[in-house]
């Protein structure tokens, strides 16, 4: 075991990987010789080479396309997009292409490409460098989509995803870098050695997808969420004295609904916390599913906190960003209904 | 040229429009014979004015001549000239088989026979190749059977995409033919990279895709062309241009002031335009492209010129935007009769050679089809299983989709219901 944060643990489930399958290569924009703007691929190049660690031009669409070819030709390439909010002109080829390989071809062809990309927001990075888009992306047939909250998670879940034969967008919450964070920006930044998550296997281990993580058991009510979300919901119940279990769903496609289900059947309540916009966001359908499945052990209407439906603004990121206080309003709101 | 004293908007506009004369006098020729033909190992930089002019081998009275002679066997020339005349036989019966309702959509290629099946015949079976949706000389050339193609067509118990893709959407794995998208142009890149990932691997392979000239204004078609001068991959991009995307005109792809072929050399690659319909060019050039690519240098760009003889698919009518005699007036003529005329001059071909090989393969189309329609036709026989669906969404079935699965087949199964019986 060592002390990672999460950039470091990406990087050793990369040079693993590299290591494991010659079929492996890296690529995206400046991450061979630099090492990648958030340093997650520092060293690899030097170690493994020019041929399968590969600086591209800055052309997303260009990017995910050449890897879908490489992927067809018996590579695993993992491209990395720089940031979520770069991800758009791909989007044809993820949606209409990468997810759909499979299916059309009957299982002839396959396209097992990993598309790692930094997502949200709480770093003054402004409209264009903050934003959450998993919902767009479990909205489409054929490709998983995980979000990992700690280092021990984000490199078992990589591993897994680059050893997967389905394409996966992985997000990373960059907010989380770094070490866990809880909302309030007032505070000095907490680094990730000092906790349990931050202490990672350095050798080969894998997280399953579909697996949810109860990252604290509680009775009285659960929370639902994923990437910073863990960090700023658990403080938040915490503060209010609530005996609250959260989940940490990990991967949104495929969804352990099992544990979903299980936990709010036990606590009779329900919070859904994303920091993605709110309107058709990935919390809509976790709504829909709990509101499916346990109407019956409900206690009071489930609650939502997201993102507010504006861009993310430079200006104004902390009244955007769905802090304590937004996570405090829900939970009141679902424990008192009206 | 005159100074206008405002800017001024500049609208494409097709030569010819209904109820016009056909007028050609846009496309640039050279002479049968005229054009150079480069070392295989020359610069792009170099070799500009190959994408300017136009390299042709076989003159009017169908004599091969000049330095892209390929001089291939007549018995080579024969199998081309049989690929070339089952694709448009097949195509003719497809297109009759839509009309008679018995299957739901098609596209022909004809007139442009010579683009697929002279470029597969130039490369390897272990050349990978990434189709667009006019290319299924691809697929006869490299020896698929028709009857796995009209099962296709079918959406039958036999079609190799278990029922998922709109008829032509083909691919074959054995026959290293990849799957056609039906979106526009996404495979070029996808090309590219299949090329990248040979190279990595240190393998002799290179790729080929076809885009047509209205989707090479796709954003699609200009990182493929970036990343093979990126990374010099093995690929060979061509450029089908039949000079209309439905109704559009290639003017409207940027045709009017540059030749397609120059975008190569504009981002540091060979570009090379050929006419389409002359058989022997259209090998010479794919093979000298191919050798490029075995041997490190480089990535081609091949504009083949050709003209669209048909509807763009079975739901267009060109009546409706272009003249109606265009086609007979393309001033590269007909790319079987070229090649038969070609055989004939060399003795190795007659008239009534060419009847008994019509027949032949007319007998083999409808043969093909009478087996294709025992997997099932969209109105008889067996049928795929709906099931079917819910596959290969992923590698394992995800439990949702278990359940939608389970929803659907007890929704199909009530009684009222469209198919009801499990038919």
């Amino acid at each position: 075991m060592a002390n990672m944060n999460m950039i470091q643990a990406l990087n050793s489930a990369m040079d693993i990987m590299l290591k494991k399958h010659p079929s492996v290569v890296i690529m995206g924009e400046d991450i061979g010789y630099f090492g990648g703007v958030f340093r997650a691929t520092e060293g690899l190049q030097r170690k493994y080479g020019e041929h399968r660690v590969l600086d591209t031009p800055i052309a997303e669409g260009g990017i995910i396309a050449t890897a879908i070819g490489m992927s067809v030709n018996g590579l695993r390439p993992v491209a990395e997009i720089q940031f979520a909010d770069y991800i758009y002109p791909g989007f044809d080829q993820i949606c209409s292409e990468l997810a759909r390989i499979r299916y059309r071809t009957a299982g002839d062809f396959c396209a097992p490409v990993t598309i790692r990309t930094p997502c949200g927001g709480g770093i003054r990075g402004g409209q264009t460098h903050s934003q959450s888009p998993e919902g767009i992306f479990t909205h489409v047939s054929g490709i998983k989509v995980v979000m990992p909250s700690n280092p021990y998670d984000a490199k078992g879940l990589l591993i897994t995803a680059i050893e997967d034969d389905d394409p996966v967008v992985f997000f990373e919450p960059k907010r989380l870098y770094n070490g866990p964070f809880d909302g309030d920006p007032t505070k000095p930044a907490v680094p990730w050695n000092a906790h349990p998550k931050g202490q990672v296997d350095e050798g080969y281990y894998t997280v399953p997808l579909g697996k949810a993580d109860i990252v604290r058991t509680g009775s009285e009510v659960t929370i639902i969420t994923y990437g910073t979300m863990v960090f700023v919901a658990a403080a938040a119940a915490a503060a209010m004295n609530l005996d609250a279990e959260i989940i940490d769903l990990r991967s949104l496609v495929p969804l352990d609904v099992d544990t979903i289900c299980t936990s709010v059947r036990k606590t009779g309540r329900c919070v859904v916390a994303h920091e993605a916009t709110r309107f058709s966001g990935f919390g809509a359908e976790l709504l829909s599913i709990v509101q499916e499945e346990c109407f019956w052990d409900l206690e009071a209407p489930i609650q939502r906190v997201t993102g507010w439906d504006t861009p993310y603004p430079h200006a104004f990121e902390w009244e955007y960003f769905p802090g304590q206080a937004r996570v405090s309003m829900a939970l009141k709101t679902v424990m008192e209904p009206a | 040229m005159r100074m206008k004293k405002h800017s001024h908007l500049h609208l494409p506009s097709a030569p010819a429009r209904p109820g016009e004369a056909p007028d050609f006098s846009y496309v640039a020729l050279s002479p049968a014979g005229a054009v150079a033909r480069p070392d295989i190992n020359a610069r792009a930089r170099d070799i500009g004015s190959l994408s300017v002019e136009l390299v042709r081998v076989l003159d009017d009275a169908g004599e091969a001549v000049g330095p892209w002679h390929p001089h291939l066997d007549p018995a080579e020339l024969q199998i081309g000239l049989r690929h070339m005349l089952l694709t448009r036989l097949y195509d003719e019966r497809m297109q009759r088989n839509q009309r008679a309702g018995k299957i739901s959509f098609y596209i022909r290629s004809l007139g442009e026979e010579a683009v697929s099946v002279a470029q597969c015949m130039a490369l390897r079976p272990g050349d990978m190749l990434f189709p667009s949706y006019r290319n299924q000389g691809l697929h006869i050339a490299r020896g698929i059977p028709l009857l796995d193609l009209m099962c296709q067509l079918l959406s039958n118990t036999r079609d190799m995409c278990k029922g998922r893709q709109l008829p032509v959407m083909y691919h074959s794995k054995a026959g290293n033919i990849f799957s056609i998208s039906g979106n526009l142009a996404t495979q070029f890149p996808q090309a590219v990279g299949w090329a990248m990932a040979a190279a990595i691997k240190g393998e002799d392979h290179l790729a080929a895709s076809w885009i047509g000239e209205g989707s090479s204004a796709e954003a699609d078609f200009h990182h493929a062309l970036l990343f093979a001068s990126v990374y010099q991959a093995p690929v060979i991009l061509n450029v089908v241009n039949n000079q209309w995307a439905i109704s559009t005109f290639q003017g409207y792809a940027g045709g009017e002031q540059r030749s397609f072929a120059a975008r190569g050399p504009g981002y540091g690659i060979a570009g090379i335009r050929v006419d389409g319909n002359d058989f022997l060019a259209v090998y010479a050039v794919t093979q000298w492209a191919a050798e490029r690519a075995r041997t490190a240098a480089g990535p081609t760009l091949i504009e083949l010129v050709t003209y669209r003889g048909a509807a763009h698919s079975t739901s267009d009518d060109p009546a409706r935007y272009r003249a109606k005699d265009d086609h007979e007036h393309w001033p590269l003529g007909d790319p079987i009769q070229r090649l038969k005329q070609h055989l004939i001059k060399l003795g190795e071909w007659s008239e009534a050679r060419h009847q008994a090989l019509t027949t032949e393969l007319e007998a083999l189309v409808i043969s093909s089809w009478k087996e294709a329609s025992t997997f099932g036709t969209m109105t008889e026989g067996p049928k795929l299983n709906a099931d079917l669906m819910f596959e290969d969404v992923f590698k394992e079935m995800p439990k949702n989709l278990r359940k939608q699965r389970e929803l659907m087949r007890a929704e199909t199964s009530r009684p009222g219901a469209p198919r009801a019986g499990g038919k």
